[in-house]
């Protein structure tokens, strides 16, 4: 098969994997998750256990050591067969406490100790890196074996820069599907999704050259069990070793819940912990199907292949060599599946540790700040910082394979990782079963362990160092392994035991241990001294007088007089779980934390803090928009309630007043119509109360006609006629019609007739009743002797009039100035001359029908009007838009 | 002696109430204002008093409680008959002895005067 022909169709192998888990987002973010939750998916991504080691590898090993290799799949099946009982828990746990990886859950059951969750980052970082530099060798090791025809001339280094090109691209996908956001579950649908696909083309290759191998090279099941059992028999190195294989089962057994990406595909990634009851048969049956066939193509490897080819790659060299071209391109993409499936889920893990556990803490140290006033400040950084991790944990990998120039064994590379993350085993195992595990244990632990695991098993691997003494006769790994876990598990145990217990991490050991309704956290009890900052803090949440009741209720319950509790682990759940009612849990347990316990706040507190932060903002804005929304209309209906109210009292007395006027002329009217049926009545009296009858009917004739027109004006349908008209043809002709009012009273008039000659367009007839009305009221009321009127017009600067007339007279008290204008204005006047004062209530609506208006000028010596014009009058409003108070 | 003061602002009603009743044979005196109407009551001391309620000045029901109110009890206790022209709702005044609507029928006038005469 042509190199470039490979490199093509490796090439659209990715742009596949990329399109898959590009679509897997994206149906995620829309909610369409039925695919993409199902128990099969989530098992196939459980087999990231299966990395380049097991696809490469186990054919190595089994070439070497025979059956051994099995114990690799043998633990997990174990586990896994325990899996409804044990990891049913470890995930409902996890789940619980919304735990982003294993050094997160040791933290959290260790009342939540960020430097632990550190040190555990620390053994992971150390423990994987290899091992993604390990994933990397293989894939440049496979492409060797298309780049080259000889057997047995592969470097190990690989050649040119496939080992960068293939970390640049890991790289790229882990950022662009690992870091897409930083929900609180952590889940990454897209990359699950791609390594559930990735994970179905390693089995289908895997078994392809199983079968090609017992079926095409072989001559079916019983040649190739004859070829087996005359294999064993020749090698001295496959004899089952009891020491060996119990050790290796404890770590692979430990490897598949404590390794970064398998906590990560396992834990983190689990919706919920049901979905194990598939995956408790169905990831053995996996496992199951992916080592049948390993000792077979071992043992034909052996037989086909010169001696000196390297049995990792037996599964590619096999079809390779007998010409079958596409199906060594399968494995060739199998083994790739398998490499690049660990090293990104293996990146994500690794980059998700060292950013919370590292990177966002030392941050949040160095800004000496506890908690970030703005969400998005600490979310963006977050993500930042697991950016920059990932590619610093791809950059170290892939320094460590240029620079070691690669291991000949790629499974000793492998148990490597597994026997330190086994390391975290006890810690975690003891965590979650028993309550009295505490944080020095887990330190005493989690240290003896990682000390013993770099001096005998991981510096040795690298080179660095001699091997430690080893008892004869036991293998050195089997030693290490136990020597390690039962110093590791002892130290645990007996600083439980002996060390001082925290109740912080006694709660949360019993949340985990029971693993019911986690107990958010119990803080020293103490006396009374501390409730104080508590109730100051609660003060400025609830209010003054909310917080006194609250504290003095507390007080009470607890026998106390006053208002300050002693702090009780029941008063402090019940003041958390008030707070947590007004400001999110997460803030009011760090409040809380801060007042009263000087408990250390972890980055996932802190993001939910972020979170419920941003959350109440948004809610308080909403809140706040409604609180206006409702405080306009409130206001909005209290006025129209109060102009309602005021019209209807004013529509009464309105009505009062319209009956009071009836009524008077009505009884006078009644009163002399009966007297004039009186027979002997004087002809002089009887002409005299016929007048007064005539008199009186005509004054309710006036009365119903200025009724009507005030109506017909004020509802604004007045018929105007607009015509161009003189203002002082109109003055003279209110005179001389004014000077029926009182004619026996002689007025001097002063006037301006050369600046009355101004033309303007207006009804003139409703302009002078206005003119007479005024006129005649200062004939009058106007008490000056000899008695004077002036008339004095100017044209306005918008081109309209203006008409001042005043009298020489004592004018209006200023009390009733404010009244003049309203109906009926003149009820009580004592000096109302027979008018029911409706006048200068019609003028106004003719002045506002006209577009003008008329005031009273307040200080001018008399009674002084000024009515206003437009030199046009306004387009007739529609009756409805007009507003009347 | 004085048989009828009526206080009464409107002049027209005030020469018909008190053209009936001199025609009955009472004495009636007329005052035009709600100023000085306590002060003419005092001066005339009449057997009865037709009082307007909407006067300029002082209301007839001012000076209805400041009668009622005088030092002097068998002046305080004069008969008082009120006028109103607000219609029936605002009939009750309880300190007058009785009230009468505008407009009336001049034979009410007439027995109502008559009845609290004797």
């Amino acid at each position: 098969m042509p190199f470039e022909a490979l490199v093509a169709g490796c090439l659209a192998y990715v742009a596949l994997m990329f399109g898959v888990a590009f679509a897997a987002d994206r149906a995620a973010a829309r909610g369409h998750l039925r695919w993409l939750d199902h128990p099969a998916v989530y098992t196939l991504s459980l087999s990231v256990y299966c990395s380049a080691w097991t696809f490469y590898g186990a054919v190595g090993y089994a070439s070497r050591s025979g059956l051994e290799f099995a114990t690799i799949y043998l633990g997990p099946t174990i586990v896994f067969a325990g899996a409804w009982w044990g990891l049913r828990r470890l995930v409902r746990v996890a789940r619980m406490h919304h735990v982003t990886s294993i050094a997160d859950l040791i933290s959290a059951r260790f009342g939540k100790s960020n430097r632990l969750a550190a040190i555990v980052t620390l053994i992971a970082v150390i423990a994987a890196t290899p091992y993604v530099a390990l994933q990397l060798q293989s894939v440049s090791l496979s492409f060797e074996v298309f780049a080259t025809d000889s057997l047995t001339d592969i470097p190990m280094t690989g050649g040119g820069g496939t080992a960068l090109w293939v970390a640049g691209g890991l790289a790229l996908f882990t950022i662009l599907f690992g870091t897409r956001n930083l929900a609180a579950d952590e889940r990454h649908h897209g990359v699950v999704t791609a390594i559930a696909l990735e994970a179905v083309v390693k089995l289908l290759a895997f078994l392809a050259v199983g079968i090609f191998v017992v079926w095409g090279l072989a001559d079916g099941p019983s040649d190739m069990l004859d070829r087996i059992a005359r294999a064993a028999a020749r090698h001295q190195g496959w004899i089952l070793r009891p020491d060996r294989w119990t050790a290796l089962l404890i770590v692979s057994g430990a490897a598949i819940v404590a390794l970064p990406r398998m906590f990560q595909v396992l834990v983190v990634e689990a919706a919920d912990e049901d979905r194990l009851a598939v995956a408790g048969w169905a990831f053995p049956a996996y496992l199951f199907a992916m080592s049948l066939f390993v000792l077979p193509i071992a043992v034909m490897g052996q037989q086909l292949l010169p001696p000196d080819a390297n049995p990792d790659l037996y599964v590619l060299t096999l079809p390779a060599r007998s010409g079958q071209n596409w199906l060594a391109f399968l494995v060739f993409l199998g083994g790739f599946s398998a490499a690049t499936s660990m090293v990104v889920v293996c990146t994500i893990a690794l980059a998700t540790m060292i950013s919370n556990h590292w990177i966002v803490p030392l941050w949040l140290m160095l800004r000496r700040k506890p908690q970030p006033e703005d969400p998005e400040d600490l979310r963006g950084f977050v993500l930042n910082a697991r950016r920059l991790a990932i590619l610093a944990v791809m950059a170290v990998g892939w320094v460590y394979y240029r620079a070691t120039g690669g291991t000949t064994a790629l499974a000793a590379m492998g148990l490597v990782a597994f026997t330190g993350m086994a390391q975290v085993l006890p810690a975690m195992i003891g965590g979650l079963l028993w309550r009295g595990a505490n944080r020095q244990g887990a330190y005493a632990g989690v240290g003896c362990g990682f000390a013993i695991w770099m001096a005998m098993i991981f510096l040795p691997s690298v080179g660095v160092g001699a091997s430690p003494p080893v008892p004869a006769g036991v293998d050195p790994l089997a030693f290490a392994i136990v020597l390690s876990l039962a110093a590791n598990t002892l130290a645990f145990i007996a600083l439980s035991i002996f060390g001082m217990p925290d109740p912080v991490e006694r709660l949360q050991g019993l949340s985990f241990v029971s693993a019911v309704d986690p107990v958010r956290h119990s803080r020293v009890a103490r006396g009374a001294d501390g409730a104080e900052p508590l109730l100051v803090m609660a003060r400025r949440v609830w209010g003054a007088e909310d917080a006194l009741r609250f504290f003095r209720a507390e007080a009470a319950i607890q026998g106390k007089s006053g208002y300050l509790p002693d702090l009780t682990s029941r008063f402090l759940t019940r003041l958390e779980r008030r707070l947590a009612g007004s400001v999110g849990a997460a803030t009011a347990h760090a409040m809380i934390d801060s007042v009263a316990g000087g408990v250390e706040l972890t980055v996932s507190d802190l993001m939910q803090v972020a979170d419920e932060a941003q959350r109440a903002k948004e809610e308080t804005q909403r809140l706040e928009h409604a609180t206006t929304e409702l405080a306009r209309t409130a206001r909005q209906l209290r006025e129209a309630n109060d102009k309602l109210t005021a019209l209807s009292v004013q529509k009464d007395s309105f009505l009062g007043q319209i009956s009071h006027e009836l009524r008077t002329p009505m009884t006078s009217v009644r009163a002399f119509s009966e007297i004039l049926r009186t027979p002997d009545l004087s002809p002089a009296d009887r002409d005299r109360f016929a007048g007064i009858i005539f008199d009186e009917s005509g004054r309710l004739t006036r009365l119903l006609d200025d009724l009507l027109d005030l109506s017909v004006l004020e509802s604004g349908q007045a018929q105007l006629s607009i015509t161009p008209a003189n203002l002082h043809d109109l003055i003279e002709r209110a005179l001389s019609a004014a000077s029926a009012t009182r004619p026996e009273r002689m007025f001097r008039v002063e006037r301006e007739p050369l600046a009355e000659h101004l033309g303007i367009l207006t009804d003139a007839d409703r302009l002078l009743q206005v003119l007479i009305n005024v006129i005649s009221n200062a004939r009058k009321y106007c008490d000056a002797e000899p008695p004077a009127l002036s008339i004095h017009v100017r044209q306005t600067l918008r081109g309209g009039a203006q008409i001042d007339i005043v009298d020489n007279g004592s004018g209006i008290e200023i009390a009733r100035q404010a009244l003049i204008f309203e109906k009926f204005a003149r009820l009580n006047d004592p000096a109302r001359a027979g008018g029911a004062g409706l006048g200068l209530a019609i003028c106004k609506e003719i002045m506002a029908n006209l577009g003008g208006e008329i005031t009273y000028l307040p200080g001018q010596g008399g009674a002084a009007f000024r009515i206003v014009l437009p030199r046009r009058p306004p387009v007739p409003v529609d009756a409805g838009q007009r507003l009347r108070a | 002696m004085l048989d009828i003061l009526m206080i009464e602002d409107e002049p027209n009603i005030a020469e018909a109430v008190q053209f009936i009743l001199t025609r009955e044979g009472w004495r009636v005196a007329l005052h035009g204002d709600g100023l000085g109407g306590i002060e003419a009551i005092r001066g005339a001391k009449p057997r009865l008093v037709i009082l307007d309620v909407m006067l300029p000045h002082r209301s007839g029901t001012e000076i209805l409680a400041e009668l009622r109110g005088d030092h002097d009890a068998s002046l305080a206790a004069t008969p008082v008959l009120m006028l109103t022209a607000r219609g029936q709702a605002t009939l009750a005044l309880p300190q007058a002895d009785a009230v009468l609507a505008k407009p009336f029928a001049n034979d009410d006038l007439r027995a109502m005067v008559r009845r609290m005469l004797n």
